[in-house]
């Protein structure tokens, strides 16, 4: 009682928030109550989480009589929601904490405030439904929310387009959903969680429930090719809502995934893991190429989102592999790596789209090229943007390594499973995945170096301060907890495991007591790994070298050529830009990007310039999306037609169709 | 007395349908109007001998509500609505009166087969003719209210639709009574209520010619 109890407060306490924000969003120091409030509320939410995890709280539940009259609404806490509610209260507060000084440069708060807190609250409930109703009832709040704080800048008309997208989307997504639930309650409809488990369903029902939840809970996380409306929806929000939607709310779609793929929807198939994890592979390495080639600062973290997304996805799938072959120990090893993984990305991607947040504001711009020097002039926002890019990146000793670590121990079990199917796919999707780490590496390095090193690509950059001091007390208390993350990760290993035990019950090896704080998934002999040593011996090493280079380098006195290859130019556009960055993989990755790349010469004796244009195609829009929108828009104006008839022949059609069914009933018997 | 009383309910029903092409046919607006009356009188008796050979007396309530509403009250008071509105006593078809006609055979054919397959396993065959017959003049109404231009002989063919609902309704047995009133005065009230359009109709456009109502919303054809 006492988990749920706290939980299911803090979410009608913010929902009432976003009703008392309407009210009160005008006055000049609403932001600083609001956020405050939210923030608040998070910490309080991940705070009762994280204790009812460290103390292996049991289940909690509790039914509030709101909704159908017959059902109400049931709340139920466990291990998984807790997991996830701790994710959501961290994410929560570090974005609402940031907004009260990023907020302050909103020019209509009133078009943010209103919806930010309710947009907590009903990821909150999502998290804790414990029927169905509930569930969708939530999902589609928090949908809805979301959609209006996209909308925020509503005046630019890409925000707008995006919104309608996302909507379009969103709708699509909780229709399966819909239909994902409706299957799963079966003919005596009856929605409770509880009820829903204990229902037997046959092989086939319980296969479209799960192809249907792929999609629908796919749709929200951003799977390929349902992923087009995340790399323009997430940037066009306020930045401290873009760290939402990427770090937590994609996070809650996987929570709906995995609490009915592996919870609700009963024993799976082998079959079913491969879909995922190709779905996941595809996912990682389209994702991070398209987060590459993309000269936007948020859309490159929100095509990283993506990428990050399909590893999660990948680990559950092979959770999935071990799970319906019994290997409960293994199913439990890559389960602890998907929601670590879950955990990890939300801290480094809020970091991140808080980091271009405080960009935005200072410089007014977020296309890579425009940007440039910025260590010169925000100092510690570029410090702790390099450690964000550092964990994303899966270095070691910070925590994206970990998580990446652990699902690469996970694939490396694989010739285990007795399916030679699955023996050979999935070495090969961890070569993909290595592939896809290895480009999000390139991807960031190109995003630091182009925004932060060099000179300054544009004048924006010039008027450029630090940010505001609640921005970088969130920022480095993210950065802080990567860096936690990252060398004591076995406690936080301890503490998601009751939620991996409920799960696939196994859990791995406690880690909590190893020495120099190793983590040991499988076996001793096998492999381990220590985050804090890496740290000292980074450390050590690098202050070595520092100090080496430093002592024998530095102090000689040093003369250089006047023209050094160019390089001295004044003008900026000479450095090695994101485009320059991005030109090898492009041209290797042609067909996979449909890349295009034309060279337009003035004829001779014009002294025009010459045109050099690139760029890349995404398959999914101009394959899926433009033929579906074309046919739906083609079906709808020769549909129109039917709103101009005569009376006499609606009364007709009305006619023509009974005798229709008639004659359709005749033949039938 | 079985014999008979099979035949006598199939010929009334018989009739009925009759009269329905009867009203497909026609092309003045006082015929139409009269024959209504006799589709329902024919109603009327229809419904009177069910409920003799049924013995259920309170459909002789039904039948007086048919003779009196129907063959009665409402051709009498769609004879002075045209009379009054000095409505072209013309009614205008859509389509030509004979491929109409053959519509409606192929309805009824239509109907027989449906109903004959549908109803295979019960025994009561003359319930069974007499659905038949009933759906059969649902249609032709419905038909006749698509085929036709006039506000009026649409009015007629909504009322002869009825009159097929009131047939299904005596014909099977067990129906209850209150649903028997409550059509018959929803379609009364359904006729005051379209009455009262053609009026106001009538007032705006000079005609009730619904093609009228069609100009106004601006509609193409």
């Amino acid at each position: 009682m006492m988990g749920v109890g706290v939980a299911a407060t803090m979410a009608a306490f913010l929902l009432a928030l976003s009703l008392a924000a309407i009210t009160i969003a005008g006055r000049r120091s609403a932001p600083s109550i609001i956020y405050g409030l939210s923030g608040a509320a998070c910490v309080v939410l991940a705070l009762a989480a994280i204790i009812a995890l460290a103390t292996r709280a049991e289940a909690t539940s509790l039914t509030v009589p709101i909704g159908l009259p017959w059902l109400g609404a049931h709340l139920v806490q466990d291990a998984l929601s807790a997991v996830f509610l701790a994710l959501l209260g961290i994410g929560g507060a570090m974005a609402s904490f940031y907004a009260i000084g990023y907020g302050r440069h909103e020019h209509e708060p009133q078009r943010v405030l209103p919806f930010f807190p309710g947009f907590l609250g009903a990821m909150t409930l999502v998290v804790l439904a414990g029927d169905a109703f509930t569930f969708l009832l939530s999902w589609e709040i928090m949908s809805l929310l979301s959609w209006a704080l996209v909308l925020a800048h509503h005046r630019d008309e890409g925000s707008r387009s995006a919104g309608y997208l996302y909507l379009v989307m969103a709708g699509f997504g909780t229709m399966v959903l819909l239909l994902a639930f409706g299957l799963m309650a079966g003919a005596q409809g009856s929605y409770e969680f509880a009820a829903i488990r204990a229902v037997e369903r046959s092989p086939g029902i319980a296969a479209l429930v799960f192809g249907l939840m792929v999609v629908g809970a796919g749709s929200k996380a951003g799977l390929v090719p349902l992923h087009v409306w995340l790399p323009v929806a997430h940037p066009a929000a306020p930045s401290h809502v873009s760290a939402l939607m990427s770090g937590v709310m994609t996070k809650v779609a996987v929570y709906g995934f995995i609490r009915v793929a592996f919870d609700l929807a009963g024993p799976v198939e082998w079959w079913m893991s491969p879909i995922i994890i190709v779905i996941g592979v595809a996912t990682a390495v389209m994702g991070i190429l398209f987060a590459i080639m993309d000269d936007d600062g948020k859309r490159i973290l929100a095509y990283s989102t993506i990428e990050n997304i399909g590893v999660i996805f990948a680990a559950l799938g092979l959770a999935l592999a071990f799970q319906a072959n019994g290997m409960h120990a293994l199913a439990a090893l890559a389960m602890t790596a998907a929601l670590l993984h879950a955990m990890n990305h939300m801290m480094f991607k809020s970091l991140l789209f808080m980091v271009m947040g405080a960009v935005l504001n200072a410089t007014g711009r977020r296309d890579l090229d425009g940007l440039g020097g910025l260590i010169h002039r925000m100092p510690v926002t570029a410090f702790l943007a390099l450690v964000g890019v550092t964990a994303i990146s899966a270095l070691p000793p910070l925590n994206g390594f970990v998580s990446e670590w652990l699902l690469f121990q996970t694939v490396l079990q694989s010739p285990q499973l007795p399916q030679p199917a699955l023996q050979f796919m999935v070495p090969a999707a961890g070569g993909l995945l290595a592939l896809a780490a290895a480009l999000a590496a390139a991807c960031f390095v190109r995003f630091y170096g182009v925004a932060f090193l060099g000179r300054a690509r544009s004048g924006d950059v010039a008027g450029a301060i630090e940010t505001d001091r609640w921005s970088l007390g969130a920022m480095a208390a993210l950065a802080a907890l990567c860096v936690l993350a990252g060398i004591l990760p076995g406690y936080l290993i301890d503490l998601i495991a009751p939620a991996v035990d409920i799960i696939v019950g196994a859990r791995i090896l406690p880690q909590g007591g190893n020495a120099w704080l190793t983590l040991v998934p499988v076996a001793d002999v096998r492999s381990s790994y220590s985050g804090f040593l890496v740290m000292v011996f980074v450390a050590v090493t690098g202050s070595a070298v520092a100090w080496l280079v430093h002592r024998l380098a530095s102090q000689r006195l040093r003369r250089g050529p006047a023209w050094d290859c160019g390089f001295p130019n004044a003008d900026p556009i000479t450095q090695y830009g994101g485009g320059s960055f991005a030109q090898p993989i492009r041209r290797v990755m042609a067909s996979v990007l449909a890349a295009h790349e034309t060279v337009t010469m003035p004829p001779p004796g014009d002294p025009g310039p010459a045109r050099h244009t690139a760029g890349v195609e995404d398959l999914a829009w101009s394959r899926l999306y433009l033929p579906l929108a074309s046919a739906v828009t083609g079906t709808t104006i020769r549909l129109n037609a039917l709103q101009f008839l005569t009376i006499r022949r609606y009364l007709g059609l009305v006619f023509a169709s009974l005798i229709l069914l008639l004659v359709g009933l005749a033949i039938w018997n | 007395m079985h014999d008979y009383a099979f035949d006598i309910a199939h010929l009334l029903a018989g009739s009925l349908v009759l009269v329905s092409f009867l009203l497909i046919y026609q092309d003045r607006l006082f015929a139409l109007l009269n024959v209504f009356a006799l589709q329902a009188l024919l109603l009327a008796m229809a419904v009177a001998w069910q409920a003799y050979i049924q013995g259920a007396h309170h459909l002789y309530a039904s039948a007086a509500i048919a003779l009196v509403f129907k063959a009665v009250i409402v051709p009498w008071a769609l004879h002075r609505m045209v009379r009054r509105l000095g409505i072209h006593r013309d009614v205008e078809t859509v389509v030509g009166v004979v491929p109409t006609m053959l519509a409606g055979m192929g309805l009824v054919a239509l109907s027989i087969l449906l109903m004959l397959q549908l109803t295979a396993a019960a025994e009561n065959a003359l319930a069974r003719e007499d659905l038949a017959f009933a759906l059969s003049v649902i249609l032709l109404g419905m038909l006749m209210m698509v085929t036709r231009r006039n506000a009026v002989s649409q009015v007629v063919g909504f009322m002869s639709l009825e009159n097929g609902l009131i047939l299904a309704a005596t014909g099977a047995q067990g129906m209850p009574f209150v649903v028997e009133i409550s059509i018959a005065f929803s379609v009364l009230i359904a006729m005051i209520v379209i009455g009262v359009f053609l009026f106001r109709i009538r007032e705006r456009f000079d005609s009730v010619d619904i093609e009228a109502l069609d100009h106004f919303r601006g509609e193409r054809r």
